[in-house]
């Protein structure tokens, strides 16, 4: 390829948020539940029913506005978008297209110390769709409308992404200002966080955009990644080839690692987009603006800041730890029984993130008790456990959430620390082992090794190894 | 005197009294159905009988108990058939609601409920609350009382001709651009529209969202305040609906006008508007003047702006409110299809008739990008022009005196076939549901036809007092009131 070539994407990023009830009635937003059990006129589209929004919506949008340091719109307001499809029970989508809630934004993200602002043009809010299920026994399809009404943002950001690692470095920062705000999970696999890709190509240099197409369907970090590599591939490629990139919505197969075409500009769709007549503007006054920028939870950067100063953490574990929300509040809530910032972090950064690795799991599902991992702490620093045993015990408190005093007792794997019995054995060790105590007596220190280690071995791990190594020297 | 002639409220009373019993107030309404429904057919649902006198049983044992004190308890009302009725079929007289059965009550009729009325049945309409004759109607034309050749004038065609009829005691219709003062002007009845947001929404199946108000038809203002007063609540459940001062519209009806001033729109009285009910309409600003109102003709102006402007918002709100009928949820679904696609084309194409279709096609149109700013957003700006006229005129007067319609009801079968024509017919009522404004209209007397004529009072918003106490005072003037309320076979 002689040609450089210069990748620009844009994100739309829809956001589930974590309202108790939905944006337009009172049903539960609760995942999962038998088939049309979270349903009322409102979110099935009832003849006669009408829409009242859910104050906390445009708490949780703006939450997220001022911490993307976008300007709100004080004077905002819904439209509908008009389409047909029988997942959606009025045919028309209640969003946001004139006024939107959030406009005018920003954040930085740093990849590799490289550090750049990505522009957010706008957050709206809107309301979800209801989900088809294809029934091909029956060979019909039914539809569920639980998810009907579940309340969006969607956050569209400028076209100011030039990469694969700056889309992931933005999507994860946005992720985790919103679960710090507590806005939403931000689940992609699960749906709760929706990222479309907008892209297009153009040669280095180029003062104009080149054609773009919107990818949709990409369900984690890697697909995203594989589908923008993919789709600057094939665009590059359609222009070497000297033919044309068509605007159009593509859908990413990541097992195949292609798109497809789901349908060009010519045949979108016109949503006749207009005021929606059954809500009113939403007011928005200085004071509830600072109402909400008040009651805005500590974010990332400033926790990791304090981590380094409160808890003399070093800034790459602090980094870690408060690259999940759920891990950083596991964490000063471990801090705040046990006292030891230093050993929570140890665990956290160590044994946790390997074991997380190993079960290929998220921070988000550990699911243990704090307080099991501040017990386990003290049992390591009472020396009443050795830190093999320790390990153990983790590994079971991070699967099964066990007490771990409890379980040390049961299994009686409580440190000795009883000299006279530890005494005798090594003793014993001594009497059997005439060869490497004479190694020993001659220099070679890695002889003491094998005696503690017989000696643990016949204590079945349950000593403390320092008290092996002060009695064998003792009686060497 | 009969039931059938009482208004709701002196019914109301003598049932209270104990001079009529509920299911004697009942089973008069019913004996009068089953002897004109057929030739007038103003409903498209009658209850059954025994529910209904079960249900009449019921309220009795209430009012005897004491639990039901208010004016309206034991009274046979009819509800318009697009707000909702729980268990009742609810079609909007339409096809493809044709078997649509809510599991809700509007809020307009549980608050109407609780007053101890007696919902007897649903009216028909025009098709969607659209059309002013009620020959749009998938379950046959209404015929208006007075003269069966006629229409009864629509949307709220059933109900104005129910009360007409005296197959209910009082109904309820709903008002978009005039449909309940125009067909209670045709039927020789009074029929109120309230300030935008008095009356909850939520139940009335949408036509045009911003401009849709629910409101009573009766035999006479006190009925219409005093309907107004049961049914007019702040619905938390209706975003558009306002938390008004005070919910009391009947203690201050005086009808009384001295020093009143009422405004007649010069550019009413011009083109288009009948002589014979501009004669009529101009006698009873006379007789308020004799009064003591101070009445005086002055240039409203956007007149001519008012049905185009109306005829787009109206129609863009509908085109997207009846996209919910799909077929896919509820209602009519067509016999045979392939796919998607054509399912929903078959079954909206059979199942909506010839003037709903024409004003989806309108609003669709309108709202299309490209045609957006030229008439959807034009339309609004006007919308907002007509209110500033209005806002200018009340700084003047207190209330403004019209026609409700410019000619009395037209013959049947005579206005589908030029629907600019029929949508012309409008030019005294949308203005007032453009502007949020409170209207009612009042008989007047008739033409050379014995057709019935209506003048029309409005006010500003949330003043509903000053066109009710207007209204009172002409109704006041007149020899007959409601007694000239045609009763077959009560004469």
């Amino acid at each position: 390829m002689s040609r450089q070539y210069e990748t620009v994407i844009g994100l739309e990023v829809h956001v589930e948020l974590a309202t108790q009830t939905k944006i337009f009635c009172g049903c539960s937003t609760k995942f999962g539940g038998a088939p049309n059990t979270h349903t009322c006129p409102v979110c099935t589209g009832m003849p006669g029913s009408l829409p009242v929004l859910n104050k906390q919506v445009v708490e949780y949008a703006m939450a997220v506005g001022l911490a993307t340091n976008c300007t709100i719109t004080k004077n905002c307001k819904f439209d509908r978008k008009n389409y047909f499809y029988p997942d959606n029970p009025q045919n028309y989508q209640i969003s946001q297209l004139y006024y939107p809630i959030c406009r005018n934004g920003g954040i930085e993200i740093d990849v590799n110390g490289n550090k750049k602002v990505i522009g957010i043009h706008e957050i709206h809010m809107e309301e979800d769709a209801g989900k088809l299920i294809h029934d091909e026994w029956e060979d019909c399809s039914l539809v569920d409308f639980n998810r009907s009404g579940v309340p969006l943002i969607e956050i569209v950001s400028e076209p100011d992404m030039r990469s694969a690692d700056e889309v992931i470095a933005y999507l994860d920062k946005l992720r985790l200002i919103i679960q710090y705000l507590g806005a939403s999970d931000c689940k992609l696999q699960e749906g709760s966080m929706r990222a479309d890709v907008n892209l297009s190509v153009r040669e280095v240099g180029a003062q104009e955009f080149g054609t773009r197409t919107e990818m949709k369907n990409l369900n984690s970090f890697k697909a995203i990644a594989r589908a923008i590599e993919g789709e600057r591939r094939r665009q590059i490629e359609l222009i070497e080839e000297g033919k044309k990139v068509i605007q159009e919505t593509r859908r990413w197969d990541d097992n195949k690692e292609y798109s497809y075409a789901m349908r060009s500009k010519e045949d979108a769709q016109d949503y006749r987009y207009f005021p929606e007549p059954d809500l009113v503007p939403i007011i928005i006054s200085d004071e509830w603006i600072e109402r909400v920028r008040k009651a805005q939870p500590e974010l990332r950067d400033e926790k990791r800041l304090r981590y380094k100063e409160e808890f003399d953490i070093p800034e790459y574990d602090a980094d870690i730890l408060t690259s999940s929300k759920h891990m950083a509040d596991l964490f000063e809530e471990t801090v705040a029984i046990c006292k030891k910032p230093k050993e929570v972090s140890n665990w956290l950064m160590v044994e946790a993130m390997r074991l997380l690795k190993e079960t290929e799991k998220e921070p988000e599902d550990m699911d243990f008790a704090p307080e099991n991992l501040a017990k386990l702490i003290e049992l390591v620093g009472d020396s009443k456990i050795n830190r093999t045993v320790a390990k153990e015990v983790f590994e079971l408190i991070f699967k099964e959430d066990i007490d771990p005093e409890e379980y040390v007792k049961e299994k009686g794997l409580m440190m000795v620390n009883d000299d006279g019995q530890l005494r005798s054995v090594i003793e014993a060790v001594i009497e059997a082992n005439p060869q490497s105590v004479s190694d020993y007596k001659n220099g070679k220190e890695k002889a003491l090794g094998f005696l503690v280690g017989q000696t643990m071995k016949e204590m079945k791990g349950k000593a403390n190894p320092g008290k092996i190594n002060e009695i064998l020297r003792e009686l060497l | 005197m009969s039931i059938l002639r009482l208004t709701a409220v002196e019914l109301g009373k003598k049932i209270k009294d104990k001079e009529i019993s509920v299911r004697e107030a009942c089973e008069a309404v019913i004996k009068q159905i089953e002897a004109e429904e057929k030739e007038l057919n103003c409903y498209v649902t009658v209850l059954d009988k025994e529910a209904i006198l079960k249900k009449a049983d019921e309220i009795q044992a209430k009012i005897d108990s004491g639990e039901l004190t208010g004016p309206l308890a034991g009274v046979p009302f009819a509800v318009k058939d697009n707000m909702c009725t729980k268990n009742v079929l609810t079609t909007c007289s339409s096809k493809i609601l044709g078997n649509f059965v809510p599991t809700y009550d509007a809020q307009a009729v549980i608050n109407l409920e609780a007053a101890g009325a007696i919902v007897i049945g649903k009216t028909n309409m025009d098709e969607f609350a659209m059309g002013s004759t009620t020959e749009t109607s998938a379950y046959g034309v209404t015929k208006n009382p007075w003269n069966i050749e006629h229409v009864p004038g629509g949307s709220s065609g059933g109900s104005a001709a129910a009360v007409a009829s005296g197959e209910c005691i009082a109904a309820l219709g709903s008002d978009t651009g005039g449909s309940i003062r125009q067909p209670s002007s045709f039927c020789g009845v009074t029929g109120l529209k309230p300030t935008y947001g008095t009356i909850s929404r939520y139940g009335l199946i949408a036509y045009g969202s911003s401009l849709d108000q629910i409101g009573p038809i009766a035999k006479d203002v006190t009925d219409c305040a005093t309907i107004l007063e049961a049914i007019a609540s702040y619905d938390p459940k209706d975003s558009t609906s306002v938390k008004r001062d005070s919910y009391d519209f009947t203690s201050e009806l005086t009808g009384d006008v001295k020093g009143m001033k009422i405004g007649i729109p010069r550019d009413y009285l011009s083109e288009g508007l009948d002589s014979e009910v501009k004669e009529a309409v101009l006698g009873a600003a006379k007789a308020l003047e004799e009064k003591g109102a101070i009445v005086e003709e002055f240039d409203l102006s956007l007149v001519e702006y008012a049905i185009p402007a109306y005829y787009i918002i109206a129609s863009a709100e509908a085109s997207s409110n009846l996209a919910r009928f799909d077929g896919v949820k509820y209602g009519y679904r067509t016999k045979e299809y392939e796919g998607l696609h054509n399912m929903y084309k078959k079954s909206r194409s059979e199942g909506f008739g010839p003037e709903v279709k024409r004003r989806i096609m309108l609003g669709s149109f309108v709202l299309s990008s490209g045609y957006y700013d030229a008439y959807y957003m034009k339309a609004l700006r006007t919308k907002a022009l007509i209110k500033k006229a209005f806002d200018k005129a009340f700084e003047k007067y207190d209330v403004i005196l019209s026609p409700a319609a410019p000619t009395t009801a037209p013959k049947l079968g005579n206005s589908l076939s030029d629907p600019i024509k029929m949508y012309l017919g409008d030019i005294y009522t949308i203005s007032v549901n453009l502007a949020g404004l409170p209207g009612i209209s009042v008989p007047c007397g008739s033409d050379s036809k014995k057709l019935p004529i209506g003048v029309q009072f409005i006010s500003n918003c949330f003043d509903e007092k000053s066109i009710l106490n207007a209204a009172l005072a002409y109704e006041k003037t007149r020899d007959i009131t409601y007694s000239d309320v045609l009763v077959k076979g009560d004469k």
